[in-house]
């Protein structure tokens, strides 16, 4: 009985390692290693799942690049698939990493890089890929005229480094403008300054709210003004803390956002809620729409939006007839010190998912590589208020004469658009970025949550004080799992319940681990009984 | 022979009387009677943006569970109520099916222009009732179609127009999107154009409805079904199309 029971559990602990072995497997692939040569004999098909602006022109970039590609590397097939909302994007690859079948490459945000990184060699690390000789940035054997490291901004790529390591390349970059009424402020008796403060928003937000004796706003004549609206409330609570020079998180992924200085902003965005001098986009509706009906004053809004604001803007929500006349001003978002102003930084960049074959990442990294180039740079640079990610592309004639042309018409060289641009390649050294780790992406939403559950409540008529915000603070950590647990482990519960079920070889290696217990278990009774029965006989 | 007639009249009469049953009570499917704490339509139209809102209303149609919500198309027999971002985990969220009495409690809110219930929790009640569509060609570019939001509705004899691309139809609103996205398409009647849709969230791509769409061409005179969304104007949303009657 002895030796049975011996043989069964060496089986079962060969068996065990056998599993092991399987679930290293699908934990992560094997480390990416740079192939010597690229291989043109054979063929591949990448996908790559790209983000865009509901907006058509961004498309036909993007169709064209991969087209262009195309005809430099034949072997390589790209396969598009378009997305409008980078966190449809997120979603699709967090339950995607589950069942290996991540797109090749990707546009992304570090924030959700951060997360993708949970599994083991899922994203590819870009350094050694950056410094190769061959198919490096301005590599030798590039089959285009590829950018060399030094033509990216450096501000912009040191974004997509994560704890120490690149994971992603920038492709365009924007920030947050203040689209402003500025006939509507001049009516009211103001002057713009030359760099918004919070104070100044504030005080023309609240006199905005003047009404005539039909109930009407003095302003407008119109039933509706929301003077002060701001598209991302995760953004506005982010660069408002920035600014402050106030906790959010740390480098490591402590969080630090529920503090005092935040409190004090919520209690103040509560405020101006209430008299119905500020609005969300999530409450009331694009800034955009407001604005372009006269029915805002200040819209804050990414620069990636800019066709989108003004009287004349090319694109556009409202019908016509609602337009309103008046003079839009691009400036940079309300600041606490004007002396040293701080806005954010962000926009998309492109990461690379591991793969079996080594080739097929060769391949893809070829392809990201060619998204730098000038025709696809400069092409989508100008179908919004974005920038070049490459000094080469900033530099060049074409892009300087796009620049230099603002105003001209109102459709490419629309001039709300072009300064939008400006206001960001006159302010990079004034960007920040926020600390990415894995959990940074619920912390962003904890970020907007906060914002919108205060201008939520108080809409509602309920009491926003020091009591509701402990309680809030208490509701967002533990909805977002911010708690001591550590935001490094914190997935949003959307995130989570997508993980999926166990993979194969992990049920394996917990059943053989259970049957081991079991038998032992038994091993110990028989063993046990034995002696109780020898010891009574 | 008489055994035979006999049960046969029996029958008859108990069918006779089952019927005279359902016409004894007119005045149940003319309105709803609601519930203690519970608003009437009227009382729902004439509260203020962001009050706490509780109705009793019946699923018409519902977009696709996401995230731990669920967006509702649902009517009662006096006025529609569209719920956005219903909190519903994915098990209740299969409960939901057409004609499903629920009461739901949340707040009202305004986005863009369409009126909606935000923040809702709801429980399901006994009860079934299927609104029938209500012909509103008559009444586009009227302001009392604003009258009839969300409600689900017909329009009749409408003739597809060039969406702006040369074709009858565009994912996305400017053509920006694949299959799979929201499909837009142009449809006139008496000289004015207006802009429709197949929200994909509520008719995917596998749907008849959505392959219909993708089957116009510009010229067809259709009639269609679906629910009187609004986004800056109308934007119904549109759950079937067929040939001009």
């Amino acid at each position: 009985m002895k030796k049975c029971l011996s043989i069964l559990l060496a089986c079962i602990m060969l068996l065990s390692l056998f599993s092991l072995s399987g679930c290293h497997g699908s934990r992560g692939m094997d480390e990416f290693v740079i192939p010597e040569e690229f291989d043109d004999s054979r063929s591949f098909e990448i996908t790559f799942w790209a983000k865009n602006d509901t907006n058509k022109t961004q498309t036909d970039i993007y169709h064209k690049a991969i087209s262009d590609f195309e005809k430099i590397y034949p072997n390589i097939k790209v396969n598009i698939r378009l997305y409008t909302d980078y966190s449809k994007i997120y979603n699709d690859v967090i339950t995607n990493i589950s069942t290996n079948t991540t797109p090749n490459v990707c546009i992304t945000y570090p924030d959700h890089i951060a997360t993708y990184m949970t599994g083991i060699n899922v994203v590819v690390p870009l350094d050694e890929l950056f410094e190769n000789e061959n198919y490096g940035l301005g590599g030798t054997r590039v089959a285009f005229d590829s950018v060399s490291r030094e033509e990216l901004i450096p501000e912009f790529l040191d974004e997509c480094m994560i704890s120490g390591t690149y994971y992603a390349i920038p492709y365009m970059r924007s920030t947050e403008a203040c689209y402003v009424n500025r006939t509507y402020v001049e009516k009211l008796g103001y002057t713009l300054p030359e760099t918004l403060t919070w104070d100044f928003v504030w005080e023309v937000s609240e006199a905005a709210l003047k009404k005539n004796a039909d109930g009407t706003f003095a302003i407008n004549g119109q039933n509706v003004m929301i003077p002060f609206i701001y598209k991302s409330s995760d953004n506005m609570m982010i660069t408002m803390l920035r600014q402050k020079d106030a906790p959010y998180s740390t480098d490591e992924g402590a969080i630090g956002i529920f503090n005092d200085t935040t409190s004090e902003l919520l209690l103040d965005i509560s405020g101006h809620t209430k008299s119905g001098a500020f609005s969300t986009f999530k409450v009331s509706g694009y800034p955009a729409n407001f604005l372009n009906a006269g029915q805002c004053i200040f819209a804050v809004d990414s620069t990636a939006g800019a066709t989108w604001m003004g009287s004349h803007a090319p694109l556009s929500d409202i019908s016509e007839d609602k337009f309103v006349e008046f003079e839009t001003e691009v400036m940079t978002v309300p600041q606490f010190d004007p002396a040293d102003p701080k806005m954010i930084s962000q926009g998309p960049s492109i990461c690379i998912f591991n793969k079996e074959d080594p080739q097929e990442v060769l391949a893809s990294w070829l392809f990201a590589q060619y998204m730098l180039t000038n025709d696809v740079q400069i092409a989508y640079s100008e179908t919004e208020g974005y920038v070049p990610v490459t000094s080469r592309a900033r530099d060049s004639a074409e892009y300087r004469d796009y620049i230099s042309r603002s105003g001209e018409d109102n459709g490419l060289h629309y001039y709300v658009k072009i300064k939008a641009s400006e206001l960001l390649t006159e302010n990079t050294e004034n960007t920040f970025v926020t600390p990415v780790f894995n959990g940074s992406a619920s912390l962003r939403e904890a970020a907007s949550q906060l914002v919108e559950s205060v201008v939520k409540s108080t809409r509602r008529r309920e009491a926003v004080n020091d009591e509701y915000i402990e309680k809030l603070y208490s509701n967002v950590t533990s909805l977002y799992r911010l708690d001591s647990s550590g935001a490094s482990a914190a997935v949003s519960g959307r995130d989570a319940k997508d993980l999926g079920p166990l993979p194969k070889e992990s049920v394996i290696l917990l059943s053989v681990l259970a049957g081991v217990w079991v038998l032992i278990g038994a091993y110990y009774i028989t063993e046990h009984v034995k002696k109780k029965t020898g010891q009574n006989s | 022979m008489k055994k035979f007639l006999a049960l046969m009249l029996a029958l008859m009469m108990v069918f006779a009387l089952a019927a005279c049953g359902k016409q004894a009570a007119p005045a149940a499917s003319d309105t709803d009677v609601k519930g203690e704490g519970v608003m009437t339509y009227e009382e729902y139209a004439a509260a203020a943006i962001d009050d706490p809102v509780v109705v009793e209303t019946y699923v018409q149609a519902t977009q696709s569970w996401w995230d731990n919500t669920i967006t509702v198309y649902s009517q009662d027999k006096d006025g529609a109520y569209f719920i956005y971002n219903m909190a519903c985990s994915e098990e209740d969220a299969a409960k939901l099916v057409p004609g499903t009495k629920i009461k739901v409690t949340g707040y009202k809110a305004e986005w863009s222009g369409e009126i909606e219930i935000a923040d809702a929790t709801f429980e399901i009640e006994e009860g079934s009732y299927i609104a029938e569509p209500l012909d509103v060609t008559a009444l586009l570019g009227k302001d009392e179609l604003a009258d009839k939001q969300n409600m689900k509705v017909a329009f009749k004899g409408m003739t597809v127009e060039d969406s702006g691309n040369g074709s009858a139809f565009m994912y996305n609103w400017d053509g920006s999107g694949s299959q799979g996205d929201d499909v837009y398409f142009t449809v006139s009647k008496d000289g004015s154009s207006y802009s429709f849709l197949i929200e994909s969230y509520l008719c995917s791509s596998d749907t008849e409805v959505y392959k219909a769409a993708e089957a116009l061409k510009v010229g067809d005179v259709i009639d269609m079904e679906g629910f009187l969304y609004w986004y800056e104007g109308v934007q119904p949303h549109i759950t079937s199309i067929s040939p001009a009657a």
